[in-house]
Protein backbone atom coordinates (compact mmCIF):
# COMPACT_ATOMS: atom_id res chain seq x y z
CA UNK A 1 0.00 0.00 0.00
CA UNK A 2 1.04 3.51 -1.14
CA UNK A 3 -0.20 5.69 1.24
CA UNK A 4 0.59 9.14 0.19
CA UNK A 5 -0.53 7.86 -3.94
CA UNK A 6 -3.80 6.24 -1.95
CA UNK A 7 -4.06 10.20 -0.45
CA UNK A 8 -3.88 11.83 -3.88
CA UNK A 9 -5.77 9.64 -5.96
CA UNK A 10 -9.19 9.91 -3.22
CA UNK A 11 -8.82 13.71 -3.44
CA UNK A 12 -8.90 14.24 -6.92
CA UNK A 13 -11.61 11.85 -6.99
CA UNK A 14 -13.39 13.41 -3.84
CA UNK A 15 -13.00 16.89 -5.82
CA UNK A 16 -14.61 15.43 -9.05
CA UNK A 17 -17.24 14.10 -6.85
CA UNK A 18 -18.26 17.64 -5.18
CA UNK A 19 -18.73 18.96 -8.23
CA UNK A 20 -21.11 16.48 -9.32
CA UNK A 21 -23.04 17.48 -6.73
CA UNK A 22 -22.45 21.30 -6.94
CA UNK A 23 -23.80 20.92 -10.72
CA UNK A 24 -26.68 19.32 -9.42
CA UNK A 25 -28.14 22.17 -8.14
CA UNK A 26 -28.96 23.83 -11.59
CA UNK A 27 -31.74 21.14 -12.03
CA UNK A 28 -34.54 22.39 -10.33
CA UNK A 29 -34.44 25.36 -13.07
CA UNK A 30 -35.22 24.03 -16.03
CA UNK A 31 -38.54 23.24 -17.47
CA UNK A 32 -38.48 19.77 -18.77
CA UNK A 33 -36.72 17.37 -16.05
CA UNK A 34 -36.28 14.52 -18.74
CA UNK A 35 -34.28 16.66 -20.87
CA UNK A 36 -32.51 18.01 -18.31
CA UNK A 37 -31.82 15.03 -16.32
CA UNK A 38 -30.53 12.96 -19.23
CA UNK A 39 -29.39 15.72 -22.06
CA UNK A 40 -28.22 18.37 -19.64
CA UNK A 41 -31.18 20.75 -21.57
CA UNK A 42 -29.04 20.40 -24.89
CA UNK A 43 -26.96 23.26 -24.04
CA UNK A 44 -23.36 21.43 -23.98
CA UNK A 45 -20.35 23.76 -25.13
CA UNK A 46 -17.76 22.80 -27.67
CA UNK A 47 -15.01 22.44 -24.64
CA UNK A 48 -17.69 19.85 -22.53
CA UNK A 49 -18.92 18.32 -25.26
CA UNK A 50 -15.46 17.30 -26.87
CA UNK A 51 -14.14 15.79 -23.31
CA UNK A 52 -17.37 13.97 -22.62
CA UNK A 53 -17.05 12.06 -25.81
CA UNK A 54 -13.73 11.09 -25.13
CA UNK A 55 -14.41 10.61 -21.37
CA UNK A 56 -17.53 8.40 -22.48
CA UNK A 57 -15.33 6.37 -25.22
CA UNK A 58 -12.10 6.37 -23.75
CA UNK A 59 -12.94 3.59 -21.01
CA UNK A 60 -11.20 0.83 -18.97
CA UNK A 61 -10.30 -0.76 -22.60
CA UNK A 62 -7.98 2.19 -23.59
CA UNK A 63 -6.58 2.88 -19.97
CA UNK A 64 -6.11 -0.37 -18.30
CA UNK A 65 -6.17 -3.41 -21.07
CA UNK A 66 -5.38 -1.31 -24.28
CA UNK A 67 -1.71 0.02 -22.70
CA UNK A 68 -1.28 -3.90 -21.32
CA UNK A 69 -1.86 -5.27 -24.56
CA UNK A 70 0.78 -3.11 -26.20
CA UNK A 71 3.29 -3.64 -23.37
CA UNK A 72 3.08 -7.03 -24.84
CA UNK A 73 2.62 -6.68 -28.89
CA UNK A 74 4.74 -3.71 -28.89
CA UNK A 75 4.44 -0.53 -31.24
CA UNK A 76 2.00 -3.04 -33.38
CA UNK A 77 -0.54 -2.32 -30.99
CA UNK A 78 -0.06 1.40 -30.54
CA UNK A 79 -0.76 1.30 -34.81
CA UNK A 80 -4.31 -0.38 -34.08
CA UNK A 81 -4.82 1.61 -31.00
CA UNK A 82 -4.54 5.08 -32.99
CA UNK A 83 -7.12 4.03 -35.01
CA UNK A 84 -9.30 5.58 -32.89
CA UNK A 85 -8.52 9.17 -33.63
CA UNK A 86 -10.92 8.94 -36.59
CA UNK A 87 -14.08 8.88 -33.69
CA UNK A 88 -13.05 12.19 -33.00
CA UNK A 89 -14.14 13.51 -36.34
CA UNK A 90 -15.86 10.85 -37.79
CA UNK A 91 -19.08 10.61 -35.30
CA UNK A 92 -19.23 13.97 -34.80
CA UNK A 93 -19.37 14.17 -38.59
CA UNK A 94 -21.86 11.49 -39.64
CA UNK A 95 -23.70 12.12 -37.17
CA UNK A 96 -23.41 15.82 -37.52
CA UNK A 97 -25.79 18.68 -37.99
CA UNK A 98 -28.50 16.87 -39.52
CA UNK A 99 -29.35 14.60 -36.69
CA UNK A 100 -29.10 17.32 -34.36
CA UNK A 101 -31.88 19.11 -36.16
CA UNK A 102 -33.60 16.07 -36.31
CA UNK A 103 -33.59 14.74 -33.00
CA UNK A 104 -34.31 18.61 -31.52
CA UNK A 105 -37.18 18.16 -34.24
CA UNK A 106 -38.81 14.79 -32.47
CA UNK A 107 -37.95 15.74 -29.49
CA UNK A 108 -35.93 12.95 -29.06
CA UNK A 109 -33.77 12.65 -25.81
CA UNK A 110 -32.72 9.28 -26.24
CA UNK A 111 -31.40 7.36 -28.97
CA UNK A 112 -34.33 4.63 -29.35
CA UNK A 113 -36.22 8.01 -29.15
CA UNK A 114 -35.12 9.18 -32.61
CA UNK A 115 -35.63 5.54 -33.57
CA UNK A 116 -39.13 5.36 -32.72
CA UNK A 117 -40.14 8.52 -34.00
CA UNK A 118 -38.47 7.92 -37.22
CA UNK A 119 -39.51 4.71 -37.78
CA UNK A 120 -42.77 4.86 -35.74
CA UNK A 121 -42.52 0.95 -34.64
CA UNK A 122 -43.11 -0.41 -31.32
CA UNK A 123 -40.57 -3.22 -32.60
CA UNK A 124 -38.29 -1.34 -33.20
CA UNK A 125 -38.44 0.31 -29.71
CA UNK A 126 -39.27 -2.55 -28.10
CA UNK A 127 -35.91 -4.43 -30.23
CA UNK A 128 -33.67 -1.52 -29.43
CA UNK A 129 -34.33 -1.06 -25.74
CA UNK A 130 -33.99 -4.83 -25.04
CA UNK A 131 -30.22 -4.75 -26.71
CA UNK A 132 -29.13 -1.80 -24.81
CA UNK A 133 -30.30 -2.81 -22.02
CA UNK A 134 -28.97 -6.33 -21.83
CA UNK A 135 -25.30 -5.02 -23.36
CA UNK A 136 -24.51 -1.82 -21.53
CA UNK A 137 -25.49 -3.35 -18.60
CA UNK A 138 -22.82 -5.91 -19.04
CA UNK A 139 -20.24 -3.34 -20.26
CA UNK A 140 -21.63 -1.50 -16.97
CA UNK A 141 -20.52 -4.68 -14.97
CA UNK A 142 -17.35 -5.03 -16.27
CA UNK A 143 -15.95 -1.75 -16.19
CA UNK A 144 -17.26 -1.26 -12.33
CA UNK A 145 -14.52 -4.44 -11.92
CA UNK A 146 -12.00 -3.04 -13.72
CA UNK A 147 -12.54 0.17 -11.27
CA UNK A 148 -12.53 -1.95 -8.47
CA UNK A 149 -9.24 -3.87 -9.23
CA UNK A 150 -7.62 -0.58 -10.12
CA UNK A 151 -8.36 1.00 -6.71
CA UNK A 152 -7.13 -2.66 -5.30
CA UNK A 153 -3.95 -2.27 -6.93
CA UNK A 154 -2.48 1.13 -5.81
CA UNK A 155 -3.80 1.48 -2.45
CA UNK A 156 -3.80 -2.69 -1.15
CA UNK A 157 -7.43 -2.48 -0.26
CA UNK A 158 -9.59 -5.40 -0.32
CA UNK A 159 -11.23 -5.70 -3.56
CA UNK A 160 -14.28 -5.58 -2.32
CA UNK A 161 -13.83 -2.31 0.01
CA UNK A 162 -12.48 -1.07 -3.15
CA UNK A 163 -15.29 -1.77 -5.11
CA UNK A 164 -17.74 -0.36 -2.56
CA UNK A 165 -15.55 2.76 -2.49
CA UNK A 166 -15.80 3.63 -5.98
CA UNK A 167 -19.57 2.51 -6.62
CA UNK A 168 -20.76 5.17 -3.46
CA UNK A 169 -18.83 8.11 -5.62
CA UNK A 170 -20.12 7.12 -8.89
CA UNK A 171 -23.90 6.62 -7.78
CA UNK A 172 -24.39 9.52 -5.43
CA UNK A 173 -23.33 12.07 -8.31
CA UNK A 174 -25.10 10.21 -11.25
CA UNK A 175 -28.18 9.72 -9.02
CA UNK A 176 -28.79 13.33 -8.36
CA UNK A 177 -26.65 15.49 -10.77
CA UNK A 178 -27.66 13.62 -13.74
CA UNK A 179 -26.28 14.31 -17.61
CA UNK A 180 -25.55 17.40 -17.07
CA UNK A 181 -23.22 16.70 -13.62
CA UNK A 182 -22.05 13.76 -15.70
CA UNK A 183 -21.16 16.03 -18.89
CA UNK A 184 -19.03 18.53 -16.49
CA UNK A 185 -17.37 15.94 -14.31
CA UNK A 186 -16.64 14.38 -17.64
CA UNK A 187 -14.83 17.70 -18.74
CA UNK A 188 -12.49 17.72 -15.90
CA UNK A 189 -11.85 14.05 -15.92
CA UNK A 190 -10.87 14.23 -19.80
CA UNK A 191 -8.14 16.89 -18.62
CA UNK A 192 -6.78 14.71 -15.81
CA UNK A 193 -6.61 12.30 -18.50
CA UNK A 194 -4.59 14.56 -21.17
CA UNK A 195 -2.35 15.95 -18.70
CA UNK A 196 -2.07 12.85 -16.99
CA UNK A 197 -0.61 10.88 -19.86
CA UNK A 198 1.79 13.85 -21.01
CA UNK A 199 3.11 13.89 -17.65
CA UNK A 200 3.26 9.87 -17.34
CA UNK A 201 5.00 9.38 -20.91
CA UNK A 202 7.49 12.33 -20.46
CA UNK A 203 8.72 10.42 -17.05
CA UNK A 204 9.24 7.46 -18.87
CA UNK A 205 10.91 8.66 -21.45
CA UNK A 206 13.24 10.05 -18.75
CA UNK A 207 13.91 6.75 -16.73
CA UNK A 208 14.09 4.69 -19.85
CA UNK A 209 17.06 7.26 -21.28
CA UNK A 210 15.06 8.54 -24.38
CA UNK A 211 13.28 7.50 -27.21
CA UNK A 212 16.27 5.80 -28.98
CA UNK A 213 17.36 3.85 -26.34
CA UNK A 214 13.91 2.78 -25.50
CA UNK A 215 13.87 1.52 -29.00
CA UNK A 216 17.26 -0.69 -29.46
CA UNK A 217 16.37 -2.00 -26.23
CA UNK A 218 13.06 -3.28 -27.57
CA UNK A 219 14.69 -4.69 -30.85
CA UNK A 220 17.63 -6.16 -29.02
CA UNK A 221 14.73 -8.33 -27.04
CA UNK A 222 12.70 -8.86 -29.83
CA UNK A 223 12.84 -7.02 -33.14
CA UNK A 224 8.72 -7.46 -33.64
CA UNK A 225 8.35 -5.49 -30.96
CA UNK A 226 9.12 -2.50 -33.62
CA UNK A 227 7.47 -3.74 -36.57
CA UNK A 228 3.97 -3.27 -37.21
CA UNK A 229 3.22 -6.87 -37.01
CA UNK A 230 3.10 -7.57 -33.37
CA UNK A 231 5.12 -9.90 -31.05
CA UNK A 232 5.08 -13.20 -32.76
CA UNK A 233 4.22 -11.57 -36.41
CA UNK A 234 0.94 -12.85 -35.81
CA UNK A 235 -1.51 -8.97 -36.63
CA UNK A 236 -1.83 -8.94 -40.07
CA UNK A 237 -2.56 -5.95 -41.91
CA UNK A 238 -6.53 -6.94 -42.95
CA UNK A 239 -6.86 -8.09 -39.18
CA UNK A 240 -5.39 -4.42 -38.09
CA UNK A 241 -7.26 -3.09 -40.68
CA UNK A 242 -10.82 -3.75 -39.99
CA UNK A 243 -10.19 -2.56 -36.48
CA UNK A 244 -11.07 0.91 -38.22
CA UNK A 245 -14.59 -0.40 -38.85
CA UNK A 246 -14.61 -1.75 -34.55
CA UNK A 247 -13.28 1.19 -32.86
CA UNK A 248 -13.31 3.67 -35.71
CA UNK A 249 -15.96 4.49 -38.12
CA UNK A 250 -18.61 2.11 -36.29
CA UNK A 251 -18.46 3.75 -32.66
CA UNK A 252 -21.18 6.27 -34.71
CA UNK A 253 -23.90 3.76 -33.42
CA UNK A 254 -22.88 2.73 -29.94
CA UNK A 255 -25.84 4.29 -27.70
CA UNK A 256 -23.57 6.74 -25.35
CA UNK A 257 -21.81 8.01 -28.07
CA UNK A 258 -25.70 9.12 -30.25
CA UNK A 259 -27.02 11.25 -27.37
CA UNK A 260 -24.12 13.52 -27.24
CA UNK A 261 -24.14 14.07 -30.56
CA UNK A 262 -27.94 15.77 -30.01
CA UNK A 263 -26.94 17.34 -26.95
CA UNK A 264 -24.85 20.29 -28.37
CA UNK A 265 -26.06 23.90 -27.96
CA UNK A 266 -25.01 25.15 -31.00
CA UNK A 267 -23.35 24.53 -34.45
CA UNK A 268 -20.22 26.87 -32.80
CA UNK A 269 -19.73 24.58 -30.00
CA UNK A 270 -20.16 21.34 -32.39
CA UNK A 271 -17.26 22.86 -34.94
CA UNK A 272 -15.10 23.57 -31.51
CA UNK A 273 -15.82 20.04 -30.33
CA UNK A 274 -14.62 18.82 -33.71
CA UNK A 275 -11.21 20.41 -33.32
CA UNK A 276 -10.71 19.63 -29.62
CA UNK A 277 -12.34 16.46 -29.67
CA UNK A 278 -9.49 15.47 -32.45
CA UNK A 279 -6.60 16.48 -30.90
CA UNK A 280 -7.70 15.32 -27.29
CA UNK A 281 -8.32 11.68 -28.59
CA UNK A 282 -5.53 11.63 -30.98
CA UNK A 283 -3.26 12.72 -27.53
CA UNK A 284 -4.47 10.19 -25.51
CA UNK A 285 -4.64 7.09 -27.31
CA UNK A 286 -1.28 8.05 -28.55
CA UNK A 287 0.17 8.52 -25.49
CA UNK A 288 -1.31 5.69 -23.40
CA UNK A 289 -0.25 3.11 -25.64
CA UNK A 290 3.11 3.99 -25.95
CA UNK A 291 3.38 4.02 -22.07
CA UNK A 292 2.45 0.36 -22.54
CA UNK A 293 5.24 -0.10 -25.04
CA UNK A 294 7.70 1.58 -23.42
CA UNK A 295 7.18 0.47 -20.12
CA UNK A 296 8.56 -2.59 -21.04
CA UNK A 297 12.45 -2.02 -21.16
CA UNK A 298 11.96 0.24 -17.82
CA UNK A 299 9.76 -2.77 -15.83
CA UNK A 300 10.14 -6.18 -17.40
CA UNK A 301 8.26 -9.47 -16.81
CA UNK A 302 5.07 -7.76 -15.75
CA UNK A 303 3.03 -11.29 -15.65
CA UNK A 304 -1.00 -9.18 -15.23
CA UNK A 305 -1.33 -7.07 -17.97
CA UNK A 306 -4.16 -4.94 -16.79
CA UNK A 307 -1.19 -3.84 -13.83
CA UNK A 308 1.10 -2.09 -16.29
CA UNK A 309 0.20 0.75 -15.83
CA UNK A 310 -0.43 1.34 -12.06
CA UNK A 311 2.62 -0.49 -11.66
CA UNK A 312 4.48 1.95 -13.94
CA UNK A 313 3.24 4.96 -13.08
CA UNK A 314 4.57 3.94 -9.04
CA UNK A 315 7.95 3.16 -10.60
CA UNK A 316 8.69 6.53 -12.28
CA UNK A 317 6.57 8.74 -10.64
CA UNK A 318 6.64 10.23 -6.99
CA UNK A 319 4.17 9.10 -4.97
CA UNK A 320 1.84 12.10 -5.31
CA UNK A 321 1.87 12.51 -8.49
CA UNK A 322 1.41 9.26 -9.27
CA UNK A 323 -1.76 9.30 -7.40
CA UNK A 324 -2.97 12.15 -9.43
CA UNK A 325 -1.87 10.79 -12.82
CA UNK A 326 -3.58 7.43 -12.03
CA UNK A 327 -6.88 9.07 -10.95
CA UNK A 328 -6.63 9.72 -15.05
CA UNK A 329 -7.65 5.79 -15.68
CA UNK A 330 -9.82 6.16 -12.65
CA UNK A 331 -12.06 8.86 -13.89
CA UNK A 332 -12.40 7.30 -17.31
CA UNK A 333 -13.51 3.75 -16.08
CA UNK A 334 -15.87 6.35 -13.92
CA UNK A 335 -16.91 8.58 -16.61
CA UNK A 336 -18.01 5.38 -18.69
CA UNK A 337 -19.94 3.80 -16.02
CA UNK A 338 -21.51 7.26 -15.37
CA UNK A 339 -22.89 7.54 -18.97
CA UNK A 340 -23.77 4.04 -19.03
CA UNK A 341 -25.66 4.14 -16.02
CA UNK A 342 -27.60 6.95 -17.48
CA UNK A 343 -28.50 5.82 -20.60
CA UNK A 344 -29.52 2.50 -18.68
CA UNK A 345 -31.71 4.55 -16.71
CA UNK A 346 -32.96 6.38 -19.45
CA UNK A 347 -34.09 3.40 -21.37
CA UNK A 348 -35.93 2.19 -18.71
CA UNK A 349 -37.48 4.54 -18.10
CA UNK A 350 -38.28 7.30 -21.21
CA UNK A 351 -38.06 4.37 -23.50
CA UNK A 352 -40.06 1.34 -21.96
CA UNK A 353 -41.92 2.84 -18.94
CA UNK A 354 -43.44 6.37 -20.77
CA UNK A 355 -44.20 5.06 -24.28
CA UNK A 356 -45.68 2.09 -23.21
CA UNK A 357 -46.38 1.48 -19.30
CA UNK A 358 -47.88 5.52 -18.55
CA UNK A 359 -47.55 7.90 -20.94
CA UNK A 360 -48.70 11.05 -18.71
CA UNK A 361 -46.93 10.46 -15.79
CA UNK A 362 -46.30 13.70 -13.79
CA UNK A 363 -43.19 15.56 -13.86
CA UNK A 364 -42.58 14.72 -10.71
CA UNK A 365 -43.09 11.22 -10.25
CA UNK A 366 -40.78 10.85 -13.74
CA UNK A 367 -38.03 12.43 -11.48
CA UNK A 368 -38.89 10.20 -9.14
CA UNK A 369 -38.80 7.57 -11.35
CA UNK A 370 -35.47 8.28 -13.14
CA UNK A 371 -33.79 8.81 -9.48
CA UNK A 372 -34.81 5.85 -8.22
CA UNK A 373 -34.05 3.44 -11.22
CA UNK A 374 -30.61 4.93 -11.64
CA UNK A 375 -30.00 4.14 -7.88
CA UNK A 376 -31.37 0.39 -8.10
CA UNK A 377 -29.34 -0.12 -11.01
CA UNK A 378 -26.11 1.10 -9.40
CA UNK A 379 -26.99 -1.11 -6.61
CA UNK A 380 -27.98 -4.48 -9.30
CA UNK A 381 -24.21 -3.95 -10.77
CA UNK A 382 -22.22 -3.69 -7.53
CA UNK A 383 -24.10 -6.65 -6.38
CA UNK A 384 -23.23 -8.43 -9.65
CA UNK A 385 -19.42 -6.72 -9.60
CA UNK A 386 -18.79 -8.58 -6.36
CA UNK A 387 -19.37 -12.22 -7.68
CA UNK A 388 -19.30 -11.38 -11.92
CA UNK A 389 -20.87 -14.76 -13.49
CA UNK A 390 -18.74 -15.70 -16.53
CA UNK A 391 -21.98 -14.78 -18.68
CA UNK A 392 -20.85 -10.80 -17.69
CA UNK A 393 -17.79 -11.10 -18.70
CA UNK A 394 -18.60 -12.91 -22.04
CA UNK A 395 -21.19 -10.69 -22.74
CA UNK A 396 -19.09 -7.39 -22.20
CA UNK A 397 -16.80 -8.75 -24.99
CA UNK A 398 -19.14 -8.75 -27.95
CA UNK A 399 -20.86 -5.75 -26.63
CA UNK A 400 -19.39 -2.71 -28.88
CA UNK A 401 -19.69 -4.90 -31.65
CA UNK A 402 -23.26 -6.16 -31.24
CA UNK A 403 -24.25 -2.94 -30.68
CA UNK A 404 -22.55 -1.90 -33.40
CA UNK A 405 -23.41 -3.99 -35.93
CA UNK A 406 -27.29 -3.68 -34.48
CA UNK A 407 -27.94 0.21 -34.67
CA UNK A 408 -25.33 1.59 -37.38
CA UNK A 409 -27.86 1.33 -40.58
CA UNK A 410 -30.63 1.90 -38.48
CA UNK A 411 -28.86 5.00 -37.23
CA UNK A 412 -27.08 6.42 -40.23
CA UNK A 413 -29.06 5.13 -42.99
CA UNK A 414 -32.41 6.55 -40.71
CA UNK A 415 -30.91 10.29 -41.02
CA UNK A 416 -29.25 9.96 -44.49
CA UNK A 417 -31.59 7.67 -46.57
CA UNK A 418 -35.55 8.73 -46.83
CA UNK A 419 -36.40 5.01 -47.90
CA UNK A 420 -35.39 3.34 -45.08
CA UNK A 421 -38.41 1.86 -42.99
CA UNK A 422 -39.21 0.01 -39.97
CA UNK A 423 -38.99 -3.23 -41.67
CA UNK A 424 -35.50 -2.46 -42.35
CA UNK A 425 -34.75 -1.15 -39.44
CA UNK A 426 -36.11 -4.67 -37.81
CA UNK A 427 -34.39 -6.62 -40.08
CA UNK A 428 -30.98 -5.09 -39.67
CA UNK A 429 -31.01 -4.96 -35.91
CA UNK A 430 -31.87 -8.62 -35.79
CA UNK A 431 -29.20 -9.72 -38.37
CA UNK A 432 -26.52 -7.72 -37.69
CA UNK A 433 -27.14 -9.10 -33.83
CA UNK A 434 -27.31 -12.09 -34.51
CA UNK A 435 -25.13 -12.69 -37.44
CA UNK A 436 -22.09 -11.14 -35.05
CA UNK A 437 -22.82 -13.24 -31.98
CA UNK A 438 -22.70 -16.35 -34.16
CA UNK A 439 -19.70 -15.56 -36.27
CA UNK A 440 -17.66 -14.63 -32.57
CA UNK A 441 -18.94 -18.40 -32.03
CA UNK A 442 -17.87 -20.17 -34.74
CA UNK A 443 -16.33 -18.04 -37.05
CA UNK A 444 -14.24 -15.17 -35.56
CA UNK A 445 -12.41 -13.72 -38.14
CA UNK A 446 -14.06 -13.97 -41.56
CA UNK A 447 -11.87 -12.99 -45.06
CA UNK A 448 -9.00 -12.25 -41.51
CA UNK A 449 -10.89 -9.88 -40.27
CA UNK A 450 -12.83 -8.75 -37.05
CA UNK A 451 -16.27 -9.85 -37.36
CA UNK A 452 -17.89 -6.41 -36.87
CA UNK A 453 -16.77 -6.31 -40.84
CA UNK A 454 -18.74 -9.01 -42.02
CA UNK A 455 -21.72 -8.50 -39.32
CA UNK A 456 -22.09 -4.67 -40.51
CA UNK A 457 -21.73 -5.99 -43.94
CA UNK A 458 -24.99 -8.50 -43.74
CA UNK A 459 -26.91 -5.92 -41.77
CA UNK A 460 -26.21 -3.02 -44.12
CA UNK A 461 -28.20 -5.94 -47.38
CA UNK A 462 -30.43 -6.90 -44.87
CA UNK A 463 -31.72 -2.74 -44.18
CA UNK A 464 -31.91 -2.03 -48.02
CA UNK A 465 -32.95 -4.86 -48.94
CA UNK A 466 -36.00 -4.95 -46.68
CA UNK A 467 -36.78 -1.34 -46.94
CA UNK A 468 -37.02 -1.56 -50.91
CA UNK A 469 -39.08 -4.97 -51.06
CA UNK A 470 -41.59 -4.38 -47.78
CA UNK A 471 -42.81 -0.40 -49.15
CA UNK A 472 -44.56 0.92 -46.26
CA UNK A 473 -47.91 0.74 -46.84
CA UNK B 1 -21.07 30.47 -52.15
CA UNK B 2 -22.43 30.76 -48.59
CA UNK B 3 -25.78 31.99 -50.48
CA UNK B 4 -26.38 29.29 -52.65
CA UNK B 5 -26.74 26.51 -49.95
CA UNK B 6 -28.05 28.03 -46.90
CA UNK B 7 -30.54 24.83 -46.64
CA UNK B 8 -29.72 23.19 -43.55
CA UNK B 9 -30.19 20.04 -44.63
CA UNK B 10 -27.84 20.49 -47.56
CA UNK B 11 -25.06 21.83 -45.49
CA UNK B 12 -25.15 18.76 -43.18
CA UNK B 13 -25.16 16.60 -46.03
CA UNK B 14 -22.15 18.20 -47.29
CA UNK B 15 -20.51 17.98 -44.13
CA UNK B 16 -20.99 13.91 -43.24
CA UNK B 17 -19.48 13.83 -46.79
CA UNK B 18 -16.43 15.57 -45.74
CA UNK B 19 -16.40 13.33 -43.18
CA UNK B 20 -16.03 10.51 -44.94
CA UNK B 21 -13.71 11.89 -47.23
CA UNK B 22 -11.05 12.40 -44.40
CA UNK B 23 -11.77 9.32 -43.00
CA UNK B 24 -10.82 7.27 -46.41
CA UNK B 25 -7.69 9.79 -46.58
CA UNK B 26 -6.66 8.99 -43.28
CA UNK B 27 -6.64 5.29 -43.57
CA UNK B 28 -4.72 5.66 -46.35
CA UNK B 29 -2.16 7.94 -44.78
CA UNK B 30 -2.70 5.22 -42.29
CA UNK B 31 -2.09 2.06 -44.01
CA UNK B 32 0.59 3.11 -46.40
CA UNK B 33 3.01 4.31 -44.11
CA UNK B 34 2.87 1.41 -41.62
CA UNK B 35 2.96 -1.48 -44.20
CA UNK B 36 4.60 0.40 -46.87
CA UNK B 37 7.83 1.40 -44.74
CA UNK B 38 7.16 -1.13 -41.92
CA UNK B 39 7.73 -4.31 -43.86
CA UNK B 40 11.03 -3.71 -44.26
CA UNK B 41 13.20 -5.89 -42.02
CA UNK B 42 13.43 -4.10 -38.41
CA UNK B 43 17.11 -4.16 -38.90
CA UNK B 44 16.66 -2.16 -42.08
CA UNK B 45 14.73 0.37 -40.37
CA UNK B 46 15.42 4.50 -40.99
CA UNK B 47 14.55 6.18 -37.30
CA UNK B 48 12.77 9.64 -36.98
CA UNK B 49 12.82 11.33 -33.27
CA UNK B 50 14.12 7.86 -31.81
CA UNK B 51 11.30 6.11 -33.85
CA UNK B 52 10.63 3.52 -36.50
CA UNK B 53 10.04 5.76 -39.57
CA UNK B 54 6.79 3.82 -40.46
CA UNK B 55 5.36 4.69 -36.28
CA UNK B 56 6.45 8.51 -37.46
CA UNK B 57 4.45 8.86 -40.30
CA UNK B 58 1.95 6.84 -39.63
CA UNK B 59 0.91 7.65 -36.31
CA UNK B 60 2.60 10.16 -34.90
CA UNK B 61 2.79 12.52 -38.20
CA UNK B 62 -1.13 11.44 -39.12
CA UNK B 63 -2.58 12.21 -35.81
CA UNK B 64 -0.70 16.13 -36.47
CA UNK B 65 -1.86 15.95 -39.68
CA UNK B 66 -5.69 14.77 -39.35
CA UNK B 67 -5.92 17.73 -36.02
CA UNK B 68 -4.33 20.47 -39.10
CA UNK B 69 -6.77 18.95 -41.46
CA UNK B 70 -9.78 19.05 -39.21
CA UNK B 71 -9.09 22.32 -37.70
CA UNK B 72 -8.61 23.79 -41.25
CA UNK B 73 -12.05 22.19 -42.82
CA UNK B 74 -14.14 23.14 -39.80
CA UNK B 75 -13.00 26.51 -39.64
CA UNK B 76 -13.43 27.33 -43.61
CA UNK B 77 -16.12 24.99 -44.87
CA UNK B 78 -18.07 24.16 -41.87
CA UNK B 79 -20.94 26.72 -41.99
CA UNK B 80 -23.06 27.63 -38.71
CA UNK B 81 -26.74 26.95 -38.96
CA UNK B 82 -29.09 28.21 -36.11
CA UNK B 83 -31.00 25.21 -34.17
CA UNK B 84 -33.73 27.39 -32.81
CA UNK B 85 -34.59 29.03 -36.42
CA UNK B 86 -38.53 28.11 -36.99
CA UNK B 87 -37.56 28.15 -40.60
CA UNK B 88 -35.85 24.49 -40.93
CA UNK B 89 -38.53 23.20 -38.93
CA UNK B 90 -40.69 22.30 -41.80
CA UNK B 91 -37.94 21.44 -44.58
Amino acid sequence: MNLVATITLFSSVAIIFLIGLLASRTNNTSASFMEDYYLGGRSLGGFVLAMTMTATYGSASSFIGGPGVAYNEGLGWVLLSVIQVSTGYFTLMILGKRFAIVAKKYKAITMVDFLKERYQSKWVVLLSSFSIIVFLFSAMAAQWIGGGRLIESITGLSYHSALLIFVLTVLVYVTFGGFRAVTLTDSIQGTIMLIGTVILLTSIIIAGGGISSIMTDLSTENPNLITPYGADGTLSPQYVSSFWILVGVGVVALPQIVIRAMSYKNTRSFHRALIIGTIVVGIIMLNMHLIGVFARPILPGIEVADTVIPLIALEVLPAWLAGIVLAAPLAAIMSTVDSLLLLVSSTIVKDVYINYIQPHAPRKKVRKLSMTITAILGIIVYLIAIHPPDLIIWLNLYTIGGLEAAFIWPVVMGIYWKRGNKYGAIAAIITGFSSYILFQAFYPEPFGMHAVVSSIGISLIAYVGVSLSLKKV
Amino acid sequence: MKELDKNPFKIANREALIGVILVIFHFTWWFAFAYGLGKKDPADYQYILGFPAWFFYSCIAGIIIMSILVFIIVKFFFTDIPFDDEEFEQS
